[in-house]
């Protein structure tokens, strides 16, 4: 079970009311009205983000942290506020935990850079899941190869789910894990906080990639106790650009810095240059400021909502996708089939039809999914598949589109046969 | 038929539909005229890079003119790939090789098709116009 479902009682969202502030939705596509089911790979934004952004620039643009001008502190004291809003979200100790980078992507590789720099030797091990993004598993080679270390893999088993049976034997000469929260492929919620409180018995770091969770859980990187966690603003409704790492404060003071620069130094002389306080000193050169407080701003719009209560929503959702879906002659579902263990997403494969020739056949009927390995070929090579249609929700998201969804599979299902 | 009447041909058929899903199923039914590779040819070799689903293609020559055999695992990629063995099979090298591909554009595959679908179209264009490149270069070496 699942340590972060909490199934929000009370209050329950009104979904056609958040369909209105998301004005894309409105679109049409192919003469249909667009379903839009590719959220995991990234979000629709509400207009109260879109208005953050603009305003922004209409009003007060101006480079951070640097000039003694007005436009300029406005601006800072804008962008921290950004900060703020996210370490609150996050729930982290100190605002200057939350460190700004270009998307999970980056975030991850700052910490295999700097965490592989210090901390890696040869013979060391990095500890991964077979579950992961691209992005959690390549930067984690990469470093490993530069030290000769070795990356070892978590297996999964049929359901979609972590083998973690010998997860101590696994952490054995382990310097660091790293794992997603929820699978991008699978949707997959994975028991975190077991693995984190197992790697910290054995005095090991982990960094949890938030990508997927972020927008459908609660995550609360105290109550994790996580060291590193990192997500992208644009799949919590937020702008495309920007992304998150959090890490613990011991943990970033022990790390040397990422790239350098302006902004991320104290004294620059060409005999000594001495480095700036977090969580400057891992953000070199001017920061995404437009996209920090359109991140704020969406942070807000969620915060709104609740982030229990979209849970509930969406669960409530999962549960009669599932459903739905299993109606279909011949649909197999890839990964978990209790929707307690999933967010999000829900990945399958129709038949002996090729997922690019269903993908296609929905794009026309106006239902946008997302076809292929999702970024993670050793999942499609674990189940021996060349890939999955995948179908991923947000709060907007409705049962009708979940059912335009299944006639749409059906009808193309009729014709590819 | 030449080369140009075939695409007009093909044009002109696809003119007929104006929704995009009765167009996809015409496409799904050229898949099924699709000159079948041999399978002895299903080999690494033979498969065409840049496409998201698996697609192979062999080339016969006789009597002075290309004939092209193909297959994938995606049913749409079949039909495609068939679409384009109508246009190029069964000419010279040369005419093969100097043929402009204007289908595509003019039944409006190429806005409409995913782009790694139509990234793999070319792709199967690009092939076929090597192969008789190829064959135009030795048939020049032969006649020398």
């Amino acid at each position: 079970m699942p340590d972060s479902l909490t199934i929000a009682e009370g209050r329950k969202l009104d979904i056609q009311k958040i369909r209105k502030d998301f004005p894309i939705l409105e679109t049409t596509v192919y003469g249909h009205p667009l379903v839009y089911l590719d959220n995991a790979a990234t979000t629709q934004k509400p207009k109260a983000v879109l208005k953050a952004m603009d305003d922004y620039y209409v009003t007060i643009n101006s480079n951070v942290h640097r000039g003694v001008h007005h436009l300029s502190q406005v601006a800072t004291d804008a962008y921290e506020a950004g900060r703020k809003k996210i370490a609150a979200y996050i729930n982290s100790r100190h605002t200057h935990e939350v460190i700004f980078t270009r998307g999970t992507t980056e975030s991850i590789n700052l910490v295999a850079a700097c965490f592989g720099k210090k901390f890696l030797a040869a013979g060391d091990y990095i500890l991964v899941s077979a579950m992961e993004h691209h992005s959690n598993i390549v930067p984690w080679q990469m470093i490993a190869e530069e030290k000769a270390a070795k990356v070892r893999v978590i297996p999964i088993d049929e359901k979609g789910e972590l083998i973690l049976d010998n997860l101590e034997k696994l952490l054995e000469g382990v310097k660091i894990v790293a794992f997603n929260y929820v699978s991008n492929a699978l949707g997959t919620i994975n028991p975190a906080k077991t693995i984190i409180d197992a790697a910290h018995r054995q005095g090991i770091p982990v960094l949890l990639d938030a990508a997927q969770a972020v927008q459908h859980l609660t995550v609360d990187v105290q109550d994790l106790d996580v060291d590193f966690l990192a997500f992208s603003s644009h799949k919590l409704y937020g702008p495309t650009g920007l992304g998150v790492l959090y890490g613990k404060e011991e943990w970033l003071n022990k790390l040397p810095p990422y790239q350098g620069g302006g902004e991320m130094i104290k004294t620059v002389s060409f005999e000594k240059t001495t480095y700036n306080d977090l969580p400057y000193k891992f953000e070199a050169g001017t920061p995404d400021m437009a996209g920090a407080i359109g991140l704020g701003a969406a942070i807000d719009y969620v915060q709104q909502l609740g982030i229990e209560q979209i849970h509930a929503a969406e669960h409530e959702l999962m549960v009669y996708a599932l459903d739905t879906l299993a109606g279909i002659d011949g649909l197999r579902l890839i990964g978990a089939t209790d929707a307690r263990h999933r967010a999000g997403v829900v990945s399958f494969l129709v038949g002996n039809i090729h997922p690019f020739d269903l993908g296609e056949l929905l794009d026309k009927q106006g239902i946008a999914v997302r076809t292929g390995h999702h970024c993670a070929q050793p999942i499609m090579d674990r189940y021996c598949i060349p890939g999955t249609v995948r179908a991923s929700m947000a709060v907007y998201t409705t049962p009708e589109e979940i059912d335009r969804l299944a006639a749409g599979i059906r009808k193309a299902a009729k014709l590819l046969g | 038929m030449t080369i140009q009447e075939q695409q007009d041909e093909i044009i002109a058929d696809f003119e007929y539909f104006s929704d995009w899903m009765d167009k996809y199923e015409h496409i799904i039914q050229l898949g099924k005229e699709l000159p079948l590779i041999d399978a002895q040819y299903k080999t690494e070799e033979h498969l065409i890079r840049g496409c998201q689903s698996q697609v192979w293609l062999h080339a016969d020559y006789r009597d002075g003119k290309l004939f092209f055999t193909a297959d994938s695992d995606a049913v749409i990629t079949k039909g495609l790939i068939s679409l384009v063995i109508k246009v190029l099979s069964g000419h010279t090298p040369k005419e093969i090789s100097d043929a402009e591909i204007r289908f595509i554009d003019a039944i409006g595959l190429s806005s409409h098709l995913s782009p790694t679908r139509s990234n793999g179209l070319l792709s199967m264009v690009k092939q076929i116009k090597m192969y008789a490149v190829a064959y135009q270069a030795k048939s020049q070496i032969a006649q020398q």
